[in-house]
């Protein structure tokens, strides 16, 4: 479904990306796990398109998206939820959920869409009316995975949604993309907390410094002694 | 090394102390002034009053016009689109040629052998003028963005500011060359004669309330609530809200940055346009320079309502205009001092409170 070859992108000088490759196929989590700084963000930027590969490719469908511009990547199925899930924070729930859906225009099928992101997301019924800027993080990161989903995403990128929050949030969101993975969406997890990734990842990819220095499924991940010293805790 | 930051800490220290101390000063000095004009010396009666606070209300009106643009503009690009005002003159030059060319055009009846278009059709005249305003303006916005602005969008902001500076003289000498530097007087039809308007008693002297005027502000008033809905209830608004928010974030949803960015530079120009065209019926002259001091004050107005606030540019507009026409007379000087009013009241809002009436405080992201 989505395959990404011999991947470089450099801010500047700085070369992020050192010729990556990762794929994913149909109904799959694929987490790319690492330190900060290892380039897992900005490889998500380059699938959604906010930033260009210097060299290689990104095939999605088997269309390559190196020119294709942000917005039309979104059209094409692919949906980021960005790191510091980036809630419209001036705008209400309901008008960040509605942006979500700025590529639909049946006004019967965003309706019908909001509803069952209520019906997923209660908390966010109760604050519909309340600014985006307003909710408490967790809050915010369920209205960022609801506005992801607006979209009807056939992959859905997800950027350190575990990122400040309590364990018990953390599990319940992990809950949550296992759930929309089992509805049919491929999932693309960029992740620190490795640990909660390679649980509910198909397979997964670890990064260091620009480069992939491990892949497998996770759970031959979760038992390998190098990853478990890197970044599990080490035991 | 230590002697610069004992130096940094003073001036802190000073500004703190001086801020609250100038404005106090200024203040207190200003409302001593007022009061001393307006009650002892009672050089106005209250029909004059009236009568100042009548044509800044209108004049207001349109510098809330040109002013949304500037904040429109600011809100999304963070810059300050200094040839905005030019934009609004070549609106003003669009809607007075119409009126020249359908004063043109006879249409002789039996009782009125002189009767020309303007004057059969008034309404369709105006319709006209307006479309044709705001129609020039609007693209004149368009092409303005697109020429001269979206090649620098990765370039700092400061290389845009230059660049509006140099538009706005650029676009300015063009319309010199076109139109000729004289002043043009404009042919309102019969209906809107400028010297027209229902007379008001105040005190037992009369007011005349002209109808350009009561046009004008009923104009603006209906384009203002116009933008406030687009901006509010439509997709367009929206998008737009989004783009000013997080435009990474806006392009994740779908949102075509650029094609925001133009439509904004669009309805910016099509309201300057229509604040042209009304300057052109309200106030009766228009040349080349006739955008620069309205766009210079529309911004002044813009960031006293705390610039890339909608509601704020339009409070700041008609409140500047306002202070322009009563405050030569409150504080009892030159009635030529009404722009130095203006650009004082500028100074005095960047001491005093650089984010402005209803402005947030400026965050580093936008600064």
């Amino acid at each position: 479904m989505l395959k990404v070859e011999d991947l470089h992108v450099y801010y500047g000088a700085i070369h992020a990306l050192q010729g990556i490759n990762f794929e994913l196929e149909k109904g799959e989590i694929v987490a790319l796990i690492g330190a900060n700084g290892a380039g897992k963000s900005t490889s998500l930027n380059t699938v959604s398109g906010l930033l260009r590969p210097a060299q290689g490719s990104v095939t999605f469908n088997g269309e390559v998206l190196n020119k294709v511009p942000a917005q039309q990547i979104v059209r094409k199925g692919i949906i980021q939820v960005p790191e510091g899930r980036k809630i419209f924070g001036r705008m209400t729930v309901w008008e960040n959920l509605e942006m979500g859906a700025f590529i639909g225009s049946d006004r019967a099928v965003i309706l019908q869409d909001i509803d069952s992101a209520f019906s997923r997301f209660p908390r966010l019924k109760e604050r519909r009316n309340q600014l985006g800027g307003t909710l408490s993080g967790g809050e915010q990161q369920m209205l960022a995975i609801a506005r992801g989903l607006m979209a009807h995403p056939d992959l859905l990128l997800l950027d350190e949604p575990s990122m400040g929050l309590s364990p018990l949030l953390v599990e319940q969101i992990f809950d949550i993309i296992q759930d929309i993975n089992e509805q049919g969406t491929s999932i693309l997890l960029v992740e620190q907390n490795a640990q909660m990734a390679l649980a509910i990842a198909d397979r997964a990819y670890v990064l260091e410094t620009g480069k992939i220095v491990m892949k497998g499924s996770g759970d031959d991940l979760l038992e390998d002694q190098s990853v478990i010293e890197a970044y599990l805790g080490g035991h | 090394m230590k002697n610069t930051s004992d130096q940094n800490i003073s001036k802190i220290k000073l500004s703190k102390f001086l801020r609250p101390l100038i404005t106090f000063l200024i203040s207190s000095f200003l409302l001593y002034r007022i009061y001393e004009v307006v009650f002892i010396r009672q050089q106005f009666t209250p029909d004059i009053w009236v009568r100042f606070a009548i044509s800044g209300l209108i004049l207001g009106g349109m510098y809330a016009l040109i002013a949304i643009g500037y904040t429109l503009v600011y809100g999304i690009m963070f810059m300050i689109n200094f040839a905005h005002g030019e934009v609004m003159m070549l609106g003003a030059f669009g809607g007075y040629f119409i009126f020249e060319l359908f004063n043109f055009i006879p249409t002789p009846t039996v009782a009125d052998p002189d009767l020309t278009f303007l004057n059969s059709q008034p309404i369709l005249s105006i319709i006209l003028a307006f479309v044709a305003g705001v129609t020039i303006a609007g693209l004149s916005g368009y092409f303005l963005e697109k020429i001269a602005y979206r090649p620098l969008r990765k370039a700092p902001r400061l290389i845009l500011l230059i660049t509006a500076i140099g538009a706005s003289t650029a676009l300015q000498n063009l319309a010199m060359l076109l139109f000729g530097p004289t002043r043009k007087n404009v042919i309102n039809p019969m209906i809107l004669e400028r010297s027209a308007g229902w007379s008001v008693l105040v005190s037992g002297k009369p007011v005349l309330i002209t109808y350009t005027g009561v046009f004008s502000l009923v104009l603006s008033a209906l384009l203002m609530v116009a933008l406030y809905l687009v901006v509010q209830k439509t997709k367009l608004g929206r998008s737009m809200r989004a783009v000013a928010q997080d435009k990474n974030t806006a392009a994740l949803m779908g949102v075509d940055v650029d094609d925001v960015i133009s439509k904004t530079f669009i309805i910016s120009g099509m309201l300057a346009g229509a604040a042209g065209v009304m300057w052109d019926i309200h106030m009766g002259l228009v040349n080349h320079y006739t955008g620069f001091l309205p766009g210079i004050k529309a911004f002044t107005a813009a960031v006293m309502g705390g610039i890339g606030n909608i509601p704020g540019a339009m409070l700041g507009g008609i409140l500047l205009g306002m202070l322009e026409a009563v405050g030569p007379a409150a504080l009892g000087i030159d009635f030529q001092l009404k722009d130095v009013i203006a650009f004082t009241i500028l100074i005095l809002v960047l001491i005093v409170r650089p984010s402005g009436i209803l402005g947030e405080k400026l965050s580093e992201e936008k600064l």
